[in-house]
Formats: C-alpha cells, sequence, structure tokens
C-alpha cells in the first residue's frame, strides 16, 4: 500500500498526491512514469512522475479527472493508501546541454513538463516554458513553473489570462521574433502535440513529444501501448514515453484512445451512480 | 509382482457440460473422487522400467505415488510427487502430459493411459484439502538469495532454497504473485485458488514476496547483488510477437498477453464490477494454434459480447501445437477452427478492424521443425468478418529485467545465455532458468530449472565461502 502524504486541488478536475514509494523516488527520472492500481479491483492506470523527494521518499503526482479512475482517486485524501504503485517506468527523457529549450505543455502535459524542465535546467539550458488553459481558473503551477523556467509564457483560449491564443500560438511568437530554439518538448492533448510538431516540422526545430497511449502493465508485455513512429511500431511503454515528435503518428494515437470508449463511459456512469462515501473501497 | 491385466479404457474425469460452463469462469474439470482415483490407479502396471518416469521432465516417482493412491493413501502419494514436484495440483492440470508422461504409458499402447495428470491432481488437491504438513528447514546459511519473478521457475527455486536454509526474497514486477499461472492460463483451467494456496505455503515457510518491483528499474541486478549473496532471474517470457501486416495498430487488435491480461490477470470479465475493459464485439478471431490461442478463444467464447470465436491457424488441425485436450475442450465449448488460413492482411474501416483478409494455404513438404510446410495457394484470397482480433502467435523473453547488464549475455531470441549445468550466467552469482532461458516452454521444465539453479547457488555458495 502506498500512502498519500498530502493531497490538493490544483484546478477544477486536477489534483495533486505527494504519495509515499521511497524506491521510486529514488530512482524517478525526467519523463518516467509510475503504474497505479487505484483499488483491488482497479485498472493499472499510468501517471508521470511530476516530481520527486528522494530524501523524503515521495513522488508527486497531478491527476486529471477525466473518467472512473482518476475520478476514484480523487475520493482519496491524505492518509489513505493506494493499492498499488509501481515504477519508475519508460526511458527517462535525454537531456543535453543544448542551449534553449522550448518546453511546452497542456493540461495533463504539466506533469511531465515539470520533470524534464527540472532536468533540463540541471544540464544548464535556457528554458522558456509555455503553459496552455482553457481559461483563466483552470490555470495551476505557474508558481512551480515558474521556479524552474527562465522564462514562463501562459495562454489561454479566451484570454482570460496572459496570451490570448493556443500554446502554438506562443511558440509561433518566439520562432517569428527570430528567437534561437533548439529543441522543443512537448506533453498535452494528443491534438496540441501534433499542431506543436507541425509548427515545429516546418521550421526544422527538433522536437520531442511525451505520449500517452492506452497501457496495462507499463513493461513491454502487453502491447496495449503501441504507437506508429517513423514507419515502426513500438512500445511506448518501454520505447518511450518520448520520441521524435515529427515522426510520430498522432492520427492512429488518436484513434486508438477511443478503443474502449463506450466502456469507459459505461464504467464512469456506474462510479456515478453509486458515488458516495467511496473512499477507500 | 503377479502380472496384471490391462485395462484399456481410462476412468473418465468427471466434466462439467459444455453448454453450462461457457456461461462462467469456474474449471471445466471436475476431478476424481477418492473412489474413482483408486479405480484408474488399479489400471497402472507398475512397471519396473517405468517409461512414463523417464518421459517426465523432472521424473515424478509415478509408479510409486499411484501405488499409493491405489491402496488409499493420498497424502503419502502426494508427498511422494513432491519430491521431485512441489506443485502436483499445478502440473497434474497443466502439464502436456500427452507428450510427456503419458505419452510414454505402457497401457497407451493398447488403451488410453493411465492417467497419471488426473491422479497427480487428485493427491495435490487432496493434501490440500487436509492441510500440509510442516516442512522441515535445514539451519539457517546467514545468506540471502533474491529471486526475480514468482512463476513457476522463481516458485521452485525458492521452495528448495529456503529448505536449504538460505533467507529468500521473490521480486515481483506485478501486482499479484504467480506469473503465467495467473496471468496467462485461465481459471477454468487452473484456478487462482490453488496457485494462491501455494504460494500461501511458499510464505509460510519463510519466503518473503514483494510486488511492484521491477528489477531492472525499481533497481537493478547490480543493486540486488549488493544486498542478496545470488539472484536467480524467473522472468519468464513476456515479450509478445505481432504480426506485422497491415491494420496491426487498428483498434480491436490485440494480443494475447494483452486479451489475457486484461480478461483473466486483471478479471475484466466481470468489467464494470471491475475496472479493466476489454472491447470485443460479436465475432473475435484468434490468430494462432498453441495452448495461448486455444485459452484466448475459450476465454472469448464465456464473455457476455462475444457470439462467435473462430481459430485460424494455417497448417492443419492435425499439426496444432496446441494440446489435444484444449482442442477437444475448444471444439465442444463451440469455437470454430479455420485451418490451412493464413492472415495477410487486417481490413479497417474508421479505424477499427472489420476483418481479416486470408489466404487458403496447402501443405508441402515438412520443414525443419518437421511439420509440414504451409504454402499459400493462389488467388484463394478471402476475408473473415470480426470484431476484434487476438494475435496468440508466441512470444520472446523481456529485456527489462537485464537492460543495461552488459555481462548477462543474450542468444538471438533474448533469451539469457546459462551455463547448462549450473544454470549461471556470465555475471557470477546471478543464476537464471524457465521461459527467459527457453524463450517459451512449459510449467514443469520451468519448474525443473528453478530446482536445478537452487542446487547451482547452494554449491556456488557453498565454493565462494
Ligand atoms: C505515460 C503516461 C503518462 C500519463 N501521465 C498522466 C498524468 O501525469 N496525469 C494524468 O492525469 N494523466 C496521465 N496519463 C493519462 C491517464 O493515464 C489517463 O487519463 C487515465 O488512465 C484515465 O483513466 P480513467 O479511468 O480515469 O478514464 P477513462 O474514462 O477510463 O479514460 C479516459 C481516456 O483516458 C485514456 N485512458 C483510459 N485508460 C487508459 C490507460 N490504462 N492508460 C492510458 N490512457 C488511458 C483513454 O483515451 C480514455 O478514452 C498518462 C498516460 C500515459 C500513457
Ligand atoms: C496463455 C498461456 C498458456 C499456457 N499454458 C500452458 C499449459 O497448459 N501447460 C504448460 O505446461 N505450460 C503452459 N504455458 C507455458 C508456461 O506457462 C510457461 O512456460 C511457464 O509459466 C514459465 O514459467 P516462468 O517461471 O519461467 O515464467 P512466468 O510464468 O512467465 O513468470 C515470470 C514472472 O516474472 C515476472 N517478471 C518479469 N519481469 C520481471 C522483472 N523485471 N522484475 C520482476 N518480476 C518480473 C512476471 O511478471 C511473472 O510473474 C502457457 C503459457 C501461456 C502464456
Ligand atoms: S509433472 Fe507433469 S509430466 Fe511429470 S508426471 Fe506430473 S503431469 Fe506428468
Ligand atoms: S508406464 Fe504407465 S503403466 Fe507403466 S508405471 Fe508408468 S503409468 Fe504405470
Ligand atoms: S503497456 Fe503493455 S506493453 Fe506497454
Ligand atoms: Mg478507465
Amino acid at each position: 500500500m502506498f500512502q498519500i502524504l498530502k493531497k490538493k486541488e490544483l484546478a477544477e478536475n486536477v489534483d495533486e498526491f505527494v504519495v509515499r514509494a521511497p524506491l521510486i523516488a529514488k530512482k524517478a527520472k525526467p519523463g518516467q512514469f509510475v503504474i497505479v492500481r487505484v483499488t483491488a479491483k482497479g485498472e493499472r492506470i499510468p501517471l508521470t512522475i511530476a516530481d520527486k523527494d528522494p530524501e523524503d521518499g515521495t513522488i508527486t503526482l497531478m491527476v486529471q479527472r477525466v473518467g472512473k479512475s482518476t475520478f476514484h482517486m480523487s475520493c482519496f485524501d491524505e492518509g489513505n493508501s493506494l493499492r498499488d504503485v509501481v515504477g519508475p517506468l519508460g526511458r527517462p527523457t535525454e537531456i543535453k546541454k543544448w542551449g534553449h529549450v522550448v518546453a511546452v505543455g497542456g493540461g495533463l502535459g504539466l506533469a511531465p513538463i515539470h520533470h524534464i524542465a527540472l532536468g533540463v535546467k540541471e544540464a544548464g539550458n535556457r528554458l522558456t516554458t509555455i503553459m496552455g488553459f482553457r481559461r483563466k481558473d483552470l490555470i495551476f503551477w505557474e508558481d512551480k513553473m515558474s521556479v524552474v523556467s527562465d522564462r514562463v509564457i501562459v495562454t489561454t483560449n479566451d484570454g482570460s489570462y496572459g496570451m490570448k491564443g493556443l500554446v502554438t500560438d506562443a511558440l509561433l511568437n518566439l520562432i517569428e521574433k527570430e528567437e534561437k530554439i533548439d529543441r522543443v518538448i512537448c506533453a498535452g492533448p494528443v491534438p496540441m502535440m501534433k499542431a506543436v510538431a507541425e509548427l515545429t516540422k516546418d521550421y526544422g526545430i527538433p522536437t520531442i513529444a511525451s505520449l500517452n497511449p492506452i497501457m496495462v502493465d507499463g513493461t513491454g508485455m502487453c502491447g496495449a501501448c503501441r504507437v506508429t513512429v517513423g514507419g515502426e511500431v513500438k512500445f511506448a511503454c518501454v520505447d518511450g514515453p518520448e520520441f521524435d515528435a515529427h515522426q510520430i503518428d498522432f492520427d492512429e494515437l488518436m484513434n486508438r484512445l477511443r478503443m474502449f470508449k463506450d466502456k469507459e463511459e459505461l464504467a464512469m456512469r456506474e462510479f456515478q451512480r453509486k458515488h458516495c462515501g467511496c473512499r477507500g473501497s | 509382482m503377479a502380472k496384471r491385466e490391462i485395462i484399456k479404457e481410462r476412468v473418465p474425469v468427471p466434466e462439467r457440460d459444455p453448454k453450462e460452463r461457457i456461461r462462467d469462469f469456474r474449471e471445466v474439470k471436475l476431478g476424481y473422487t477418492p473412489q474413482l482415483a483408486m479405480e484408474e490407479a488399479k489400471r497402472c502396471l507398475q512397471c519396473p522400467h517405468s517409461p512414463c518416469v523417464k518421459a517426465c521432465p523432472v521424473n515424478v516417482p509415478i509408479p510409486q505415488f499411484i501405488k499409493l493412491i491405489e491402496e488409499g493413501k493420498f497424502v503419502e502419494a502426494a508427498r511422494k510427487i513432491k519430491e521431485e514436484n512441489i506443485l502436483p495440483s499445478v502440473c497434474g492440470r497443466v502439464c502436456p502430459q500427452e507428450i510427456q508422461c503419458e505419452g510414454a504409458c505402457v497401457v497407451g499402447k493398447v488403451g488410453t493411459p493411465v492417467a497419471i495428470g488426473a491422479l497427480e491432481a487428485f493427491a495435490g488437491d487432496h493434501e490440500a484439502s487436509i492441510g500440509y504438513e510442516k516442512i522441515e528447514i535445514k539451519k539457517k546459511t546467514g545468506k540471502r538469495v533474491a529471486v526475480v519473478g514468482s512463476g513457476p521457475a522463481g516458485i521452485a527455486c525458492a521452495a528448495d532454497l529456503i529448505k536449504m536454509g538460505y533467507e529468500v526474497t521473490i521480486f515481483e514486477a506485478l501486482h499479484q504473485p504467480g506469473g503465467v499461472l495467473v496471468y496467462g492460463i485461465p481459471e477454468f483451467r487452473l484456478p487462482n485458488e490453488i496457485v494462491e494456496r501455494e504460494l500461501r505455503f511458499l510464505q509460510d515457510m519463510g519466503v518473503k514476496i514483494e510486488l511492484n518491483f521491477i528489477v531492472g528499474k525499481t533497481k537493478t541486478i547490480y543493486e540486488l547483488l549488493e544486498e542478496f549473496d545470488a539472484v536467480f532471474i524467473g522472468s519468464g517470457a513476456g515479450l509478445p510477437y505481432m504480426l506485422n501486416i497491415e491494420g496491426l495498430n487498428l483498434n480491436g487488435v490485440y494480443s494475447a498477453n494483452e486479451f489475457l491480461t486484461r480478461v483473466i490477470f486483471m478479471q475484466g470479465y466481470k468489467f464494470p464490477e471491475v475496472d479493466t475493459p476489454v472491447y470485443t464485439g460479436k465475432r473475435l478471431a484468434v490468430i494462432g494454434g498453441g495452448n495461448t490461442a486455444m485459452d484466448v478463444a475459450r476465454t472469448a467464447k464465456r464473455l457476455k459480447d462475444v457470439e462467435e470465436v473462430f481459430v485460424i491457424y494455417r497448417r492443419s488441425k492435425e499439426e496444432m501445437p496446441a494440446r489435444i485436450e484444449e482442442v477437444k475442450h475448444a471444439e465442444e465449448e463451440g469455437v470454430v477452427f479455420k485451418t490451412l488460413t493464413n492472415p495477410v492482411r487486417f481490413v479497417g474501416e474508421n479505424g477499427w478492424i472489420k476483418g481479416i483478409e486470408c489466404v487458403k494455404m496447402k501443405l508441402g513438404e515438412p520443414d525443419e521443425s518437421g511439420r509440414r510446410r504451409p504454402i499459400p495457394v493462389e488467388g484463394s484470397e478471402f476475408i473473415i468478418e470480426v470484431d476484434s482480433v487476438v494475435m496468440a502467435i508466441g512470444q520472446g523473453p523481456n529485456p527489462v529485467v537485464v537492460d543495461g547488464v552488459k555481462e548477462i549475455k543474450r542468444g538471438k531470441k533474448g533469451e539469457v545465455l546459462v551455463d547448462p549445468e549450473t544454470l549461471m550466467t556470465d555475471l557470477p552469482g546471478v543464476f537464471a532458468g524457465g521461459d527467459v532461458i527457453r524463450g517459451g516452454s512449459t510449467v514443469i521444465v520451468a519448474m525443473g530449472d528453478g530446482r536445478r539453479a537452487a542446487k547451482g547457488i547452494d554449491r556456488y555458495l557453498k565454493e565462494k565461502n
């Protein structure tokens, strides 16, 4: 059992958890994730290690509620325990001194982006972070990202905070101002990553995307997480989750993420029907 | 001994009616009652040269344990088996007996062989029902051994080591121990309860089991070597092979590992009572002709959404590597076999699989494996309409455990290379056995490896002193 030491609601439907997992905290590198099973009847869901504290033996998870398992997890409070947490999984982010790195994150993408940003900065890069949200009240971690970044640009779709527009608008802005960008790293909803990849491809900027396909074991055993990169089939949990964004078949990924849609909606409806005092059940 | 008359017909093992059993995941075979077991035991001729024993990969003392059953000494029978095989309830159910012990049985030459497997399962179950005897453990050596993986190889190795007086910790990647016994082989062939009770017994003997621990990720082999005097790798063959044909990544296309993990290991057949979903649609096809293919087909048959299940295999039924019994069970349960049929393309619509384009095959000359090589019949392409497909075409060792451990050599298929005698790898103190060194084998062979490695470890640690 893995105890939750801290829990905080970051924004509507987004929670931050600090979980006791000393072995994982000691090993975790930027870009890696864990597989969590909330309860004994739960499914295995991948969540990025957004931060770690090897001394305290904790890892930080940032969870966006989108369906049964993530809503169920949000019922858990400080003192409760998650049934299973295993990791760290996936390949760590390739980190070098590139020069100027732009990290682009939206929504749950901020989990990988935060940990990657720490690594990128530590390697001596200049770091610009672009964070995109739909509107002002959904913004979180601006403070946390400001601490690690040399510059943070926040965009909102409706212009209620920061720059009005999408993360790609902000990125294009930088490119048009002829800022030298040596590498872009993006994570978030697939359409966002696809748009970033299309933009940077035109300008020949090396770009990495952190993918979020459906996973089960997370150790290369099942092949659920397969994605096509450069025409080759890869298992995102062991070969990734980060790949050259210009080589990724994003449309296929988007399609595969729909594979269990009907069942997931059923699970969510059932959960809402029974939801009340769900804690720890 | 007086010469016995040969009784040609085996006492049948009671089984559940196919119509009833495909509605749940409970065990299909009901097993012998004491009376039936004693009656079947009478058929054994107690052959002095016992060819059956030689054909068992771990040489279970077959005539001796069967004699004990005949005499009604069921517990003693179980303990006799356990001298060589600690999991009689498991092996009695899942060993491919027809090519091992029973395949060599003398009675089989004139009738059906003695039901060695069913008798073995009976003895194991009987002993378990009255409680195990306390195992004597030798004086503690003060040395510690790490076992990677809780499948049959790991279990057998840990059991022997703890009896020899070593401190043993098993590290298991998944959240439940048992390896393929729980994440592959379905409950209707091998109930989880049986595996759980064997693992409990192992823990009662003092073996520690750490779950959610991936060697190579949570800690490396090198780190384990700092804490332990030796390491045994029994991490199995968990890397699925896929057909590299058009449409591989369409929705509804699974590897057998994913399908069985979802439905059997995560118990997705109880969805939405449990959270892991599986999508099948009404028509599901399995590609392959081995035991895994049969397990997938029979599992699919039991799912609520599924109406029709096909097995697509490129050779003929005679060449199928699956156990005869499993093919028979699948047929009884309504699985449709499409043999001499080879898939060439998955046909999709809007991102979902809709059909499998196949080509008819005919059998040519025998190939290296001795089986007749299938050759495509030109112009015979046709489409089987399906909503989902599961590829059960084999698997190889998963490299995670030895990732970055350059001293450990691996073969062409990624199998860990070991000294055939001691099962030690080229990294001193690290041993390996089971599917990770063979690419794929059987439960009993993996257990045999686990035991051999335990001996190898014991010798290594004694010599090191
Ligand atoms: C490497 C990786 C890292 C991730 N990191 C985070 C993170 O830090 N924070 C976060 O909030 N989310 C993260 N995700 C996504 C998260 O795993 C899914 O949102 C979650 O599994 C949804 O489960 P659910 O039952 O709540 O929703 P459901 O209603 O079951 O699913 C909603 C959608 O999520 C996706 N999904 C469903 N099951 C899975 C699964 N087993 N694996 C992956 N995606 C699935 C599907 O597209 C589905 O349509 C990550 C995914 C991956 C692959
Ligand atoms: C569907 C199916 C049906 C089968 N049916 C039969 C049958 O009827 N009869 C028969 O004799 N054989 C059968 N087999 C084959 C048999 O199950 C295997 O040969 C046997 O289980 C191998 O045992 P093992 O201990 O080597 O590996 P496994 O049983 O695979 O166990 C390996 C364990 O190691 C764990 N592991 C892997 N990597 C790591 C790591 N890095 N760190 C920690 N733990 C790790 C895995 O999670 C797993 O629990 C079947 C196989 C399958 C897939
Ligand atoms: S272990 Fe398997 S092969 Fe050996 S006697 Fe028992 S059933 Fe037969
Ligand atoms: S070969 Fe058959 S009859 Fe002979 S001892 Fe073995 S089981 Fe008995
Ligand atoms: S999640 Fe199973 S192979 Fe990647
Ligand atoms: Mg879900």
